[in-house]
């Protein structure tokens, strides 16, 4: 069953829809509080979200990820579309393999970012931040391919943590832990067809899974079940925010506008200058922003996007960079502290030069205490790698913790 | 070694690039699908001992410094009649002509005499400004190069200098409609008519639509009038593929070509219909804009930016051209033995013209059309048996993308033509011993021109200079390494000009400097 039919005249009387696995998050949602994450109600938090961030890095949470974008892309020439659409080379992702990339405009600045799924032989699922359907459609032109979107035909659960993988093998899906990272794999699984990918937006070992929605509350339900000796725990939108800015992932919308909703052209972002440039590849004949990129690369970029440590514990959320001699070169666009690391962090835009790694800047932060107000002007370094990246986000098969 | 160029299509744009090319040193070859050249501008039989202008029949844009660089006289390109005005035909009689700004005929209200004067003194003044233009390779936008940023400012400057009450006007009514523009400056409800022709001939416009102003100023050449070539516009053709060998084009028809090949991110050359495989460094394009890169290119091979635009390029064709071999000169109203001789407009009023072009919005063909008409035999004996003569006829509007489609239609718009036709040349159809319409499907089955257009793309301020056909092209080069648009849908756009092909030329031996 769809989660809500697209053709019905009464369609437009509700905005926003339950998820597929709406009753088992109302029943476990003990703040009653819900989000609307584009056409769908999502949990902020169930209960606390720094109990659900440490489930993510401890053992393991279990988030709602149907709203996310998706899309089917299938036909003779899938793979020259997607070719053309994305900046990486699509051959390289061969069947059972996800690849995570970006996609721009003409002039190379980035629209959105989001993953590829090679399903099967020309098969594939393109996951995005934004609404892409439009941009996806006028690239379809001129191919033979078939692009819809079918994000109310999917249900999907992220399953991200530590336990993870004990948790899918005790669930019987034989080989699970064989999957390694960016692989994915089909199981048959209750009448129906269950796919699981090593995939996730937290930097560790974690999957995803993708049935019909008709299918979305058994899934639940045998997860949970399986999980509740490896401290399984369902996770709201706010940890997992906290676990991908440790991750050190951009997100669009907050770390960079993307290119098709904003009017002041200088306000968006090339790949290069969200520190993505091992996914632009040149060697590929024809892609969209191909020739403005490589003018960037030949004449130079205008930003950078970097990671900083930055000293003491005060998020700097929103805060303005500067260099060493006090001169304005940037604002964060992410910030926490992060109790895995141990560390004050963000994710900061400055102007080029600068944002090498190891480069000494300033953070001016303001925060407030028992609601009076403080300013301090914190030393940062930029550092070349992300936060949180344990071994056991790539061992194959993971450890069972 | 020098470099490869080959060149798709010899329309006379093609073709004028074809030699400026090999003058600049370029080893050109020259792929023409059809058996002869010319594309639009040729001379071609109709009926058995009648030949006639097939497509473009009057000349009035020829670049003149075009014509003496290639020395196309020499090669054969002579007028059989110039400075040819305008009359606009009344079914009694009463008609207006309009020559170099002064109105004559019966029909001349002496109240528009003035006005006439101050309209065509303004209106060749504004049409100097884009004129001006048509030999610029257009400036990129954004960009702070000086080549761009003069070009930019040489275009203000033009505008600068009209001084302050023309430059006043010229803003005012660049980019509105003639209808408005008319109504204010002239009381002759047939002059009027006959005037706002000038603003949609070959556009998917009527007069009150906006950019009819611009359309009016495309057309406006200095008051030299209009001219004939001798043997039709197809001499023209000649005259330039004969310049283009002799600076060392090589020049073949019947080739079709099929596809641009790539290698990589640049072309390699082309592939013919046959399978024939030519090699190339650069491959210039004088088929239209539409054609070039989403049939010959294929718009995988440019970023969906670019294609998006490409895609939604206005190509609607509304021309139709209507051909007649007549047993003798007809006898329009009024008109003695040399004002038949030139350019008859059928346009009585303002309103019969709007009226004629809403249908066309709606996919349906005018009911009363209006018809920019020519009998070349008046000037030139050569084109029909002795004594006989050929009327040769733009007709609008007859949408390319007819309801229902042009085949069933075809025989009663002819007749709806002849109709009209014998309002104001009564006897007319008596004279008639053969005819052919061309409808926009059959000018684009003919001429490979998408949707029969007469300017490849609609000529509009939002596709003109540094915006024609679309930006990512304008300059000539397309967004594909060693790839060049040199056609009609490129600046400074259609017409029976060639200017298209020689900036293209300069842009590409630039290029390749
Ligand atoms: C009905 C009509 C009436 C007109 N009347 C006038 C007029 O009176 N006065 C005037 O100045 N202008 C007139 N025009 C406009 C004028 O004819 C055109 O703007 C002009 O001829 C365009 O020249 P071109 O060389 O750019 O393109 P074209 O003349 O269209 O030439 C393009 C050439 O490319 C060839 N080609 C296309 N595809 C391929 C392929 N795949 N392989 C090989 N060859 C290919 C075509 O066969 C053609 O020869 C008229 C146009 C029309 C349609």
């Amino acid at each position: 069953m769809k989660t809500f039919n697209i053709d019905s005249r009464e369609h437009y009387r509700n905005k926003v829809f339950p998820s597929p696995f709406h009753e088992r998050q109302a029943a476990l949602n003990e703040n009653r509080e819900w989000s609307r994450w584009y056409d769908y109600l999502s949990v902020p938090a169930y209960t606390c979200s720094t109990m659900e961030y440490f489930a993510g890095r401890n053992t393991c949470g279990v988030f709602d990820l149907t709203p996310m974008t998706k899309h089917r892309i299938t036909g003779p020439d899938a793979l020259t579309f997607l070719n053309r659409l994305v900046t990486r080379d699509m051959t390289k992702v061969k069947p059972g393999r996800v690849g995570y990339s970006v996609w721009c405009d003409d002039r190379g600045q980035v629209i959105d970012d989001g993953t590829v799924f090679h399903l099967h032989e020309g098969d594939y699922r393109l996951c995005s931040q934004e609404h892409q359907i439009d941009w996806l459609l006028i690239n379809a032109r001129g191919f033979d391919v078939s692009v819809v979107e079918d994000t109310h035909d999917v249900a999907a659960l992220a399953l991200q943590g530590p336990t993870s993988c004990a948790v899918l093998k005790k669930m019987n899906l034989p080989e699970v832990e064989s999957i390694t990272p960016f692989g994915l794999k089909h199981f048959d699984f209750e009448g129906t067809q269950l796919t699981v990918s090593r995939t996730g937006y937290t930097g560790d070992l974690g999957y995803e899974l993708w049935i019909d929605p008709d299918h979305a509350g058994v899934l639940w339900d045998r997860l949970f079940e399986a999980g509740e000796l490896h401290g399984i725990q369902p996770m709201g939108s706010e940890a997992l925010e906290l676990l991908r800015i440790e991750a050190g992932f951009i997100l669009a919308g907050e770390d960079f506008a993307p290119a098709m909703h904003t009017v002041r052209h200088r306000n968006t972002r090339s790949p290069f200058e969200l520190g993505l440039g091992w996914l632009v590849d040149f060697d590929k004949p024809v892609f969209n922003g191909r020739r403005a990129l490589l003018r960037e690369k030949a004449e130079g970029s205008r930003y950078a996007l970097v990671k900083l440590d930055i000293e003491d514990n005060k998020p700097a959320e929103h805060a303005y960079v500067y260099d060493t001699r006090g001169r304005n070169i940037g604002w964060v666009t992410s910030a926490m502290w992060s109790p895995s690391a141990k560390k004050n962090i963000a994710l900061a835009t400055v102007e080029t030069p600068h944002g090498e790694t190891g480069e000494k800047m300033k953070v001016e932060i303001y925060y407030q205490r028992e609601l009076k107000w403080h300013r301090k002007m914190a030393d940062a370094v930029v550092v070349r790698d992300a936060f949180w990246d344990p071994p056991r986000r790539r061992a194959t098969p993971p450890a069972d913790f | 070694m020098t470099e490869h160029v080959v060149i798709i299509g010899a329309g006379h744009n093609g073709l004028s690039c074809a030699a400026y090319l090999a003058r600049g040193g370029m080893r050109v070859t020259v792929l023409e699908a059809a058996g002869q050249v010319g594309g639009a501008a040729l001379t071609r039989e109709f009926a058995p001992g009648y030949r006639v202008s097939a497509g473009a029949h009057l000349l009035y844009a020829l670049d003149e410094g075009l014509r003496r660089e290639l020395a196309l006289d020499r090669y054969g390109l002579r007028m059989a009649a110039d400075s040819l005005y305008t009359i606009a035909l009344d079914p009694d009689g009463q008609f207006v002509s309009v020559a170099n700004g002064a109105l004559g005929g019966p029909g001349a209200a002496a109240a528009d005499q003035e006005a006439m004067a101050l309209y065509h003194r303004q209106m060749n003044r504004f049409a100097d400004i884009v004129w001006g233009l048509k030999d610029q390779l257009p400036p990129r936008l954004g960009t702070t190069g000086r080549k761009d940023l003069f070009a930019l400012g040489k275009l203000g400057l033009r505008i600068r200098r009209l001084g302050k009450n023309d430059m006043r006007e010229f803003l005012r009514i660049a980019g509105i409609n003639l209808y408005d523009v008319l109504q204010e400056r002239f009381e002759s409800e047939l002059l009027k008519g006959a005037l706002s022709l000038d603003g949609t001939l070959g556009t998917f416009l009527g007069p009150r639509s906006n950019n009819s102003v611009f359309c009016a100023l495309h057309r406006f050449n200095q008051g030299r009038g209009y001219a004939i070539p001798a043997g039709g516009m197809g001499t023209v053709s000649v005259a330039l593929d004969a310049a283009a060998r002799a600076a060392g084009a090589k020049i073949r028809t019947g080739a079709r070509v099929a596809g641009i090949d790539m290698e990589g991110d640049r072309v390699r050359g082309v592939t013919l219909e046959d399978g024939e495989q030519i090699a190339a460094d650069l491959v210039v394009s004088n088929a239209d804009p539409k054609t070039t890169f989403e049939r010959l290119l294929g718009l995988r091979h440019v970023e969906a930016g670019f294609a998006d635009r490409v895609h939604h390029l206005r190509t609607r064709g509304c021309v139709a051209k209507l051909h007649l071999a007549l047993d003798d000169i007809p006898q329009f109203c009024g008109l003695d033995g040399e004002q038949r001789g030139q350019r008859l407009v059928v346009a009585p009023d303002l309103q019969y013209v709007e009226h004629a072009f809403n249908p066309a919005k709606y996919g349906e063909h005018s009911a009363r059309p209006v018809m920019e008409i020519s009998i070349p035999t008046v000037h030139d004996d050569t084109l029909a048996p002795a004594g006989k003569h050929v009327l040769s006829a733009n007709v609008q509007w007859a949408p390319y993308d007819l309801k229902g489609g042009w085949d069933g239609a075809k025989d009663a718009f002819l007749d709806t033509c002849l109709d009209v036709l014998e309002e104001y040349a009564p006897g007319i159809r008596g004279l008639v011993s053969a005819s052919e319409l061309l409808t926009p499907a059959d000018l684009e089955a003919e001429f490979g021109m998408t949707g029969g257009h007469w300017h490849h793309v609609e000529l509009s301020l939002d596709s003109f200079f540094m915006l024609r056909p679309v930006p990512g092209s304008a300059q000539y080069a397309a967004p594909v390494n060693g790839l060049y648009l040199c056609g009609a849908g490129s600046h400074p756009g259609g017409g029976v000009m060639g200017c298209a092909g020689r900036n293209a030329a300069r842009a590409v031996l630039a290029g390749a400097a």
